[in-house]
């Protein structure tokens, strides 16, 4: 079941359900419901504004798609029915839609006489087809090779019907029904057909267009009759650049910028939902609309048919939509009760569409907007005093005099603009949302079924203990190093352990040691199309709080709908599932199914066990059940465990696919799961709650043993506590802020399992080179037990080594083991090519202990047919070399001697050595008088933004936006203030001893329009320097490179999963992320056939050693190669893995003074190593035939599996998508051939700099004045970059050049603005205003003519001074989120400022003279924040986990004084007057919040010395 | 790990000998136990590294950082069990090892390394003194016999692994007291007999069988009472013949083998030996010549000290290494220095690159070394360097006796290994395939016997492996560890 658009068919590793998009939305209305014909014009205007929010693919005139959706435009219809010889009722009383059909004529035929036949037995009267008029000419190449034909439908009510609602369901339920039939016909060109819309209220005019072409395309807009009250614009950026007509927007009733994560979970979970629906408004026409989802679709496809589903049987737009997309209710402390009733209620059987997402909606009367409850889209609005609105992505889509705004707004998290367009008013967010609560009395009904699990009191305390808790734990496969390394740590600190290095131990698949099922699951995490969540700074949008049990019909409402146990931890002790286990409320039972089999049945009993535990569970619902158990306690020498993860699973997909999951809940006992990464497994499988038995005994067990001194309470808190933030960062890695969305959502990609046990048991889940069977995992359990009770016989009374995070002799294989790291140090240290020939045996050859998926592969002499060449003829080492980069360490996590000798090795081989986050020394800039330079050609920008200065950018060849790191992919980090020395301080632009932050995601790239917006920032700032863009491998990553590529980025570099880390999770590092293996080949096969590939270069990493390896990644399609780890072992790491410690012995990964003193490599040892690689590669291109690189690029036809490695367990393991070549014509480009087309040539800079050539070269002071529109994007950057390559960081004097702007800017106005610029705007602005402002000054304020007041109306928009270095922003006018995140040292001034404000602020100082947003100061390590609280309410919305608030002191005084004065003087703001003029009397009324940290730095007092070694997370 | 910083906080401190004037007049042990304390302060020095090289340069894999961060945290307990996973017999090798660990230990590489060796000793010593160490009850017997020929360091740890798995073991031994090379070729000084009974009472309450005196090698016990009577055998006899010095004089009287000397003199130290005085080997008032400059002639220069000779003299032909690591042999290579033992502080001189060239004596009697210097060269396309004699050298050194002290051969290949027909390498050790299995069924080999002359921590490594190769052999599959 698949919808009918063309995108290629799944191949090789390229899966189109991983195509991603994202996207412009907007709408224009006029509020007393008024229809013209220039609405329709507006919508149009505000769709080609917003152009430069979609994209392009290869070709350039073929778009992603656009289109809007506006109310039936009855009176043009009339007319050209008339034409048509059509005959139309009354106004609503006839539905339409434009539909298109197949080219074919018969296939187009038999769509027609669907149509007639299902209108017919639905009781309708089929008017008759007109053919609409379009003109091709202006459509791209692909978009016209899929071009469908395009026909308009008229369908007259029946007589059964007795309203336009009841008219609008049966339009509803023919659609749905002639959507099925066609679907599972067997038409040749049934891709064609899709129906946009059926409809007596609206209609859409959209396809597979650019946003400018759409007004050309369809010659119906050029009529002046056509009007309309409202007007929904989309214009979509898909990832992708396949044809696909029927993904435009704007949907049935909305349009969505972003992208659901959770979209998995939501559709089982609907699916799962599907048995019980009903509705008096369908009766047995329900069927009809099943499935309601339809696969296939994009997500906002999806959300549309749930949204239209919920609509149309009952319930109103809004309240529909709260359901979906609620707000974050569970920690908001300004929420009503009857609100977060209805809430409550709701979350009793609707789990959050989790995701960044704008959504517009329509239902032809109403129109609204709203905004996801993290606020990760921008919506800005206005509305003029003449009752029109207009809302879009960004502000200044419409040109409106400004003295006719009333209100300059934009939708804030979670909130809701609505306008009801029949009663002719704007309805207030919080008007609306006490309507909608107090449409019922969720309240009672909530207190009188819901049942608070913290009230169930068992009273049979539970007491049970494993009688041999070593065995138990043998048999189990808990290893001393599980106890010393997971279980201890997270017991006494209550956090997840920490590791650092990379991942060299084998791929569960490939181990020889028994795995538990869980190591054969990789966690996905959110990459580019959606941001992760910081789930510590930004908690009140978390939440773990589940209802849990049988479930009624979500068409109705009733008392009954919220009887369900609410459970706030799913983490469950002994005593809490005891509780559960005597349950008796309300009719609730309980059922426990043992999950173990008789030993003596082995293998044959493991699978009978899994199919009897599906029955009983089956057996359980039809007695009515509510809660089963799944319980694996019990177990013992005569019992094995099934694992519990494939239990769950098991039994969940069993139930989802006989429609009645929804009737139980699924609990979890089991002695099996102890990590965080199993936990969330069993959630993310379906578990609803969990109960870790034995983690908990090992936990006493620790504390009897004396490796633990606290007390066991306090001990099991701190483990459960783990447990749960651990879990909370899994999620907000996804982006996903719920448990209850995450749960059954399968965020994990299997790696190493066959397809019929992921078939069976874990349907849906992704698992690309199949692997071991069901067979394979009994055997591996039955021989953990085995092992665990012989051992027990023969006295053995300790558990294994484990050696997984650390090597060990008798433990997990490791490639870097103390032979190879011997050998490759001698070699490099003694330019010993014999050594390094040992060296390069020890990795290569893993036939005896295979670890990474290159391992079982080997070159292919293609059947005889290669030639060997001789090693002359093949290219030299020189020019091999100049493709080596070194991987991004920042001087923070390794020691600056270690930091700079690489940099020097780097630049004498020609190859490129990386910053990583935090900035570089300028003095490294100038080359040494030797002629070496330290400088590092790659200058990355991270999410911290730390030293990412205009100096900095200019001084880079390459730019490299670093999305994800391999080993802590979608996580954010941070160095702790002990770690920030002066020069670490310096370099990162703060004061030494502050704690600095790097959030989870970069705040200006939630999606991958923003990305783009990124690129074209860091182009202007530098336009000779190449972007690039490093992704993490993992399911999909290909699709998102293709988005990056049409996002202009000229390398992408895709990192595996396996990387090294100064500092991640031991989760993180062992369990997210894939090989490179898999996200290079699929990223260039998705390239390939897209045909983006010509456009832009690939590099590799991730644990990249020796010459095969580089190699197998040109084979699979990288042109260039990082190394890291082992160029840190050639300069003396030894694999101490201490670097989160500080404590590097041999000074590589160390800030301390001492250590680093012995500090010992040479860059001499680098060459020597990089030479050796490039000469192995010679070797291996010789024996090949291949004379350059160049050649080599995506010849996987060189390689094949070498069988005889592949271990037995796996011996299904299949190669072929990996090295699977893309079916496209000859001619595409297999390697980067292009220069991409940045878009650059009209900016406003160009002009701008022309203008500035006095200032420029000399000195003089310029003055310019200009009229600005919000297409004119990142200005001032281009001009930033010219000031500080000409005149010098910081020379030119304050104000030398002085711009004046007019109008609506767009986004990234003033980036990166250097010292000596001042930009001043008259109007308004859109988001990311002065991005790492570099010393420059900016002034904003509203038009002179405008009459809003601007402490109330929004003239900034979200993410202002992201990263701001130094200088002065004077905003007269409120901003959106995030204002001044991550400031490290701008003085700014700002009426009033939305959530997050000075979030992670480091550095600087803000002055608010207005209302904050919720969430102020999270994360703020640095500076102080001045914020005007007039009505005494600022405190309950500041984040106090880090700041404290107190009056301003003495010492404030001034700065505040001055900072106003300017204010006054640049903006003439009447609010910073009133305050001037009372200034003693006002400023009582400023609250200083200041970071605890920062204030004992200020006042000198010294941090504990004993913080030393708390473990660092950045890098 | 318990304290990450130790290393820097504490420098690395030896155990020290007993004064050199009180020791040489005894043949007790010449360490002085450490306290506790500094045991746990040496522990602390330990960095729990990454990829813990001493643990991967042990043959035995002892998993040296986890026990030392429980001797740090003073689970003493804990420590014991560790150590006790991976070594039996920890007393032996705390005293004896070489401790290629700590060569290999990550603090080498730019600062003292851990004092691993000592820290072993001090945790079964605790353990010993403790009650720790005590004799285990095997819960389920498989009801096979395995046979152990040979009771040194592999025979006894191979024994001690086969009896845990649930085998009945019978160990046999030549000599009338189980320990072979343990108790035999190490001096008391070095290892008192006391710790090898003490270890030895343990092995028997647990079920091990000792036959001593048992000389199986005549041909028709060797095939009835091995073949017939056990599920399998292990040879672990040692690699007891000497390298002779076959050069003129070597007849005369006062030149022994090394072994022949130590054995005598432990025989008498600790089992109250009088030999014949046709046999007497006595370094009294003697000018004695130790040749070969390894462990072995050490042990030769501390016990003819303790016997009273006059002067004792050791010469090697090897030029005398370098007392640092050197490029050629970097970290964490078991690098070749100059080592100067407790016997070297206790008197006599050293020479190196001194070739013997012949014995000379009067009357039948040794009275003379003739040598001559030599110097290496490394010559191309040789493994080795080259000797050559440096013209116009020779010198002459008085002796009344000569100790050889130039190493092992090979196992005696007469009786029990010609009997049993087992085959071969070209070094004349017993040859095994990788599972430690002879030519021959039934019939594995371990230790010394089947690799040839090396340390005792490799000989009770090849112990255990040979039983976990053994115990798989006889039950399809093996818990026992295998490293």
């Amino acid at each position: 079941m698949k919808t009918n658009h063309s995108f290629p068919k799944k191949q090789g590793l390229y899966d189109p359900q991983f195509e991603r998009d994202s996207c412009g939305v907007g709408f224009v209305c006029n509020v007393k419901g008024e229809k013209s014909n220039a609405i329709i014009k507006q919508g149009i205007e505000v769709l080609a504004r917003l152009s430069h929010r979609g994209a392009v693919g290869a070709d350039p005139k073929t778009g992603d798609g656009a289109g809007i959706l506006i109310q039936i435009p009855d009176e043009f219809f009339r007319k050209i029915a008339k034409d048509n010889k059509i005959e139309l009722p009354e106004k609503g009383l006839y539905g339409t839609g434009l539909i298109f059909l197949p080219q074919d004529d018969k296939d187009r035929e038999f769509c027609k006489e669907v149509f007639n036949k299902i209108i017919k037995s639905n009781g309708q009267v089929m008017l008759g087809w007109r053919k609409v008029p379009v003109d091709g000419s202006c459509i791209g190449k692909c978009a016209k090779a899929t071009e469908p034909v395009f026909e308009q439908v008229f369908i007259a009510k029946g007589e059964n019907i007795d309203s336009e609602l009841s008219f609008e369901r049966k339009l509803y339920v023919i659609r749905k029904e002639i959507e099925n039939i066609i679907r599972e016909s067997d038409l040749n060109q049934k891709k064609y057909f899709y129906i946009t819309n059926l409809s007596c209220r609206t209609f859409s005019y959209k396809g597979l267009l650019m946003p400018g072409q759409v007004k050309d395309f369809f010659l119906d807009l050029k009529d002046d009759s056509v009007k309309s009250a409202l007007c929904m614009a989309h214009s979509r950026y898909s990832t992708n650049t396949f044809p696909a007509w029927d993904l435009a927007q704007p949907f049935r009733f909305l349009a969505h910028n972003g992208e659901i994560n959770t979209l998995r979970g939501n559709v089982n979970g609907i699916r799962a939902r599907e048995k019980l629906l009903a509705s008096e408004f369908f009766g047995t026409d329900i069927e009809k609309l099943k499935p309601v989802i339809i696969e296939g679709g994009s997500d906002s496809a999806v959300i549309d048919n749930v949204f239209e589903l919920l609509l149309l049987s009952g319930r109103p737009l809004e309240h529909a939509i709260m359901m979906l997309i609620p707000e974050a209710w569970e920690h908001n402390k300004f929420m009503n009760k009857e609100l977060k009733d209805f809430y409550k209620y709701h979350a009793c059987f609707m789990e959050p569409w989790d995701g960044p997402a704008a959504i517009a909606f329509t239902d032809g009367k109403n129109i609204g907007a709203v905004l996801d409850r993290n606020g990760l889209r921008p919506a800005r609005y206005i509305i003029t005093k003449n009752d029109f609105v207009v809302m879009a992505s960004e502000a200044g889509v419409l040109d409106i005099d400004p003295a006719d705004i009333k209100v300059s707004g934009r939708i804030e998290p979670g909130k809701m603009l609505f306008i009801d367009t029949e009663s002719g008013r704007i309805v207030d967010n919080s008007e609306i949302k006490e309507r909608v609560s107090n449409h019922s009395p969720y309240g009672k009904w909530n207190s009188q079924s819901l049942v608070d699990f913290s009230k169930l009191v068992s009273a049979a305390a539970s007491n049970q203990k494993s009688e041999d808790i070593i065995s138990s734990l043998k048999a189990f496969g808990y290893t001393r190093e599980d106890l010393k390394t997971i279980i201890r740590p997270m017991a006494l600190e209550g956090k997840e352990p920490v590791g650092s290095m990379g991942n060299d131990a084998p791929h569960a698949f490939l181990s020889n040691k028994s795995q538990m099922l869980y190591s054969y699951f990789k966690q996905l995490f959110a990459q580019v199309t959606n941001p992760a969540i910081d789930s510590i700074r930004e908690k009140l949008v978390m939440s773990l709080e589940s209802f849990i049990g049988p479930e009624k019909n979500i068409l109705e409402e009733t008392p009954g709908h919220s009887h369900k146990l609410r459970v706030k931890n799913p983490i469950l002790t002994d005593d809490e599932l005891q509780g559960l286990r005597d349950i008796s409320i309300n009719g609730f039972k309980t059922k426990t199914i043992y999950i173990f089999f008789d030993a003596s049945t082995g293998k044959e009993g493991f699978s009978k066990a899994l199919e009897r535990i599906c029955f009983e569970a089956e057996y359980a619902i039809e007695k009515g059940y509510s809660f089963i158990i799944l319980s694996d306690r019990g177990s013992d020498r005569d019992n094995i465990a099934l694992p519990a993860l494939l239990a769950t699973s098991a039994i969940h997909h069993y139930l989802v696919k006989k429609t009645t999951r929804s009737q139980v809940a699924l609990v979890v006992e089991s002695a099996e799961p102890r990590e965080v990464h199993h936990m969330a497994l069993l959630f993310g499988y379906g578990a609803d709650c969990v109960n870790p038995y034995l983690a908990h005994e090992a936990v006493a067990y620790l504390i009897e043993e004396k490796e633990i001194r606290i007390e066991l309470k306090t001990a099991l808190k701190n483990y459960n506590k783990a447990l749960t933030d651990g879990i909370l960062k899994i999620l907000s890695k996804m982006g996903i802020s719920a448990l209850r969305s995450y749960r059954g959502a399968q965020i994990f990609e299997a790696l190493g399992l066959s397809d019929d046990l992921i078939e069976k048991y874990f349907t849906g889940t992704v698992s690309r080179i199949g692997g071991v069977s069901l067979d394979g995992i009994a055997e591996e359990t039955i021989s953990r037990h085995k092992d665990a009770y012989k051992q027990k016989d023969m006295g053995m009374s300790y558990l294994a080594s484990g050696g997984v995070y650390q090597w060990k002799k008798d433990g997990e294989f490791h490639l870097w083991n103390p032979e190879s790291i011997a050998n490759l140090q001698d070699a490099s240290r003694n330019n010993d090519i014999e050594k390094y020939k040992e060296f390069a045996r020890l990795i290569n050859d893993q036939s005896a202990n295979p670890v990474t998926l290159r391992s079982l592969l080997k070159f292919s002499d293609r059947g005889g047919t290669v030639m060997p060449v001789s090693i002359e003829e093949v290219e030299p080492v020189e020019n091999i070399m100049k493709r080596f980069a070194t991987g991004a360490m920042s001087f923070g996590s390794i020691s600056r001697p270690a930091h700079e000798t690489i940099a020097i090795a780097m630049n004498r081989i020609g190859g490129k050595s990386n910053t990583g986050e935090g900035g570089e020394d300028p003095n490294r800039f100038v080359t040494l008088p030797n002629g070496d330079s330290r400088r590092s050609a790659i200058k990355q920008v991270a999410s911290g933004r730390f030293g990412v200065t205009i100096n900095y950018l200019v001084n880079a060849d390459e730019i490299q936006i670093k999305i994800a790191q391999g080993a802590k992919p979608g996580e954010g980090g941070q160095l702790p203030g002990h770690k920030v020395s002066e020069i670490i301080a310096r370099t990162r632009y703060t004061t030494p001893g502050v704690t600095l932050i790097s959030p989870p995601p970069h705040h200006d790239i939630y999606s991958i329009e923003d990305l783009a917006q990124l690129i074209f920032d860091l182009k202007n700032a530098n336009p000779k320097a190449r972007v690039s863009v490093k992704l993490v491998s993992e399911i999909g990553v290909g699709t998102v490179a293709a988005g990056v590529a049409k996002g202009h980025a000229d390398m992408i570099l895709i990192s595996g999963g396996d990387g090294g880390t100064g500092a991640s999770p031991q989760s993180s590092i062992k369990y997210a992320g894939l090989p490179w293996e898999l996200g290079l080949s699929e990223t260039h096969q998705t390239l390939m056939l897209n045909n983006l590939r010509s456009r832009v270069r690939l590099q590799t990493d991730g644990q990249i050693r020796t010459g095969r390896d580089v190699a197998i990644a040109a084979l699979l399609g990288a042109e260039e190669y990082g190394f890291c780890t082992a160029v840190l072992i050639v300069m003396g790491c030894v694999m101490l893995r201490h670097c989160h410690l500080n404590n590097c012995s041999v000074g590589v990964a160390t800030q301390d003074d001492i250590l680093q003193k012995r500090f010992s490599g040479k860059p001499e040892y680098i060459v020597n190593y990089f030479h050796f690689v490039a000469e192995e590669l010679r070797q291996i291109m010789a024996s090949l035939g291949i004379k350059t690189i160049d050649e080599m690029i995506g010849r996987s036809d060189l390689l094949e599996l070498d069988e005889s490695i592949v271990p037995l367990k796996a011996k299904g393991i299949d190669y072929s998508r990996i090295l699977y070549k893309p079916d496209v014509p000859g001619n595409t480009a297999v390697r980067c051939v292009l220069k991409q087309d940045s878009g650059l040539d009209n900016v406003l800079d160009k002009e701008l700099i022309k203008m500035c050539k006095d200032a420029l070269t000399k000195n003089k002071p310029v003055k310019i004045s200009m009229n600005i529109n919000n297409t004119n994007r990142a200005t001032g950057t281009m001009l930033s970059g010219e000031v500080c390559k000409t005149c010098g960081d910081g020379v030119l004097l304050e104000d030398t050049i002085t711009c004046k702007f007019k109008g609506t800017a767009g986004q990234s106005f003033g980036a990166f603005l250097a010292k000596g610029i001042t930009f001043e705007l008259e109007g308004m602005t859109n988001d990311y205003v002065g991005k790492g402002i570099s010393g420059g000054k900016i002034i904003v304020y509203p038009d002179k003519r405008a009459q809003y007041k601007p402490d109330e109306n929004v003239i900034i928009g979200n993410t202002a001074f992201y990263g701001a270095i130094s200088g002065e922003a004077y905003i007269c006018g409120t901003a959106g989120e995030r204002f001044c995140i991550r400031n490290s040292g701008l003085y700014a001034v700002v009426e009033g400022v939305g959530d997050h404000g000075c979030e992670y602020m480091t550095g600087g100082r803000v002055i608010i003279l207005g209302k904050t947003g919720r969430n102020f100061g999270a994360g703020m390590s640095g500076g102080i924040a001045y914020v005007y609280d007039e009505d005494k309410t600022f405190k309950q919305r500041c984040n106090l986990d880090m700041v404290e608030l107190e009056e301003v002191k003495t010492g404030d005084r001034d700065t505040i004084y001055n900072l106003l004065n300017n204010h006054f003087k640049y903006t003439k703001s009447k609010k910073a007057k009133a305050i001037l003029d009372n200034i003693n009397e006002e400023l009582k009324k400023f609250i200083r919040v200041i970071p605890i940290e920062y204030k004992r730095i200020l006042e000198g007092v010294k941090i504990e010395e004993k913080l030393d070694l708390k473990e660092a997370l950045d890098g | 790990m318990g304290d990450p910083r130790g290393f820097l906080k504490s420098a690395r401190q030896s155990n020290s000998y007993r004064e050199v004037c009180e020791r040489v007049n005894d043949f007790k042990d010449v360490s002085l136990s450490r306290p506790e304390k500094q045991s746990q302060e040496q522990a602390s020095r330990c960095m729990d590294c990454g990829t813990p090289f001493c643990h991967g340069s042990c043959p035995i894999g002892n998993y040296i950082p986890e026990w030392n961060d429980l001797v740090f945290r003073k689970q003493w307990k804990k420590a014991f069990e560790i150590l006790e996973a991976a070594n039996n017999f920890p007393e032996f090798t705390g005293r004896l090892c070489p401790a290629l660990c700590e060569y290999a230990c990550v603090l080498g590489i730019n600062d003292d390394p851990v004092t691993i060796r000592e820290n072993e000793l001090a945790i079964i010593e605790y353990g010993f003194e403790h009650g720790f160490v005590k004799p285990k009850t095997i819960s389920s017997r498989t009801g096979k016999r395995v046979a152990v020929v040979g009771s040194g360091p592999a025979g006894l740890s191979c024994a001690d692994q086969l009896n845990k798995a649930g085998h009945e073991v019978v160990v046999f031994e030549r000599d009338n007291k189980i320990g072979g090379i343990l108790r035999y070729g190490i001096p008391d000084f070095k290892l008192e007999k006391s710790i090898i009974d003490r270890r030895l009472a343990i092995l028997k309450k647990e079920g091990i069988v000792f036959e001593t005196s048992a000389n199986i090698s005549v041909g028709a016990i060797s095939d009835c009472l091995l073949q017939k009577d056990f599920d399998a055998i292990c040879l672990a006899g040692g690699s007891r013949v000497p390298r002779d010095l076959k050069i003129e004089g070597r007849e005369l009287k006062g030149i022994y083998f090394a072994m022949d000397y130590l054995t005598q003199s432990n025989r008498r130290v600790g089992e109250g030996f009088k030999p014949s005085p046709t046999n007497f080997i006595d370094a009294k008032g003697k000018k004695v010549v130790v040749i070969g400059g390894g462990d072995t002639g050490s042990d030769c220069v501390g016990t003819a000290h303790r016997q009273g000779a006059s002067c004792v003299t050791q010469i090697e032909v090897l030029p005398m290494p370098m007392e640092c690591r050197t490029d050629s042999q970097p970290w964490p290579r078991y690098p070749i220095l100059l080592k100067t033992t407790s016997s070297h502080e206790e008197g006599g001189v050293r020479h190196w690159a001194v070739l013997t060239k012949k014995f000379m004596g009067e009357n039948g009697v040794l009275k003379k070394l003739s040598c001559v210097k030599v110097e290496f060269f490394e010559t191309q396309g040789k493994a080795c360097p080259v000797m050559k004699e440096i013209p116009g050298s020779r010198f002459e050194i008085e002796a009344d006796m000569a100790i050889l002290a130039v190493g092992f051969l090979q196992p005696e290949h007469e009786g029990l290994l010609n009997n049993l027909k087992v085959g071969f390498d070209n070094r004349g050790n017993v040859k095994t395939d990788s599972n430690y299995k002879t030519s021959v069924e039934k019939v594995f080999s371990a230790g010394d016997m089947r690799r040839g002359q090396s340390l005792v921590v490799w000989a009770i490594s090849e112990g255990r492996q040979s039983a976990h190769f053994i115990d798989k052999y006889l039950m399809g599959e093996s818990s026992l560890p295998l490293m």
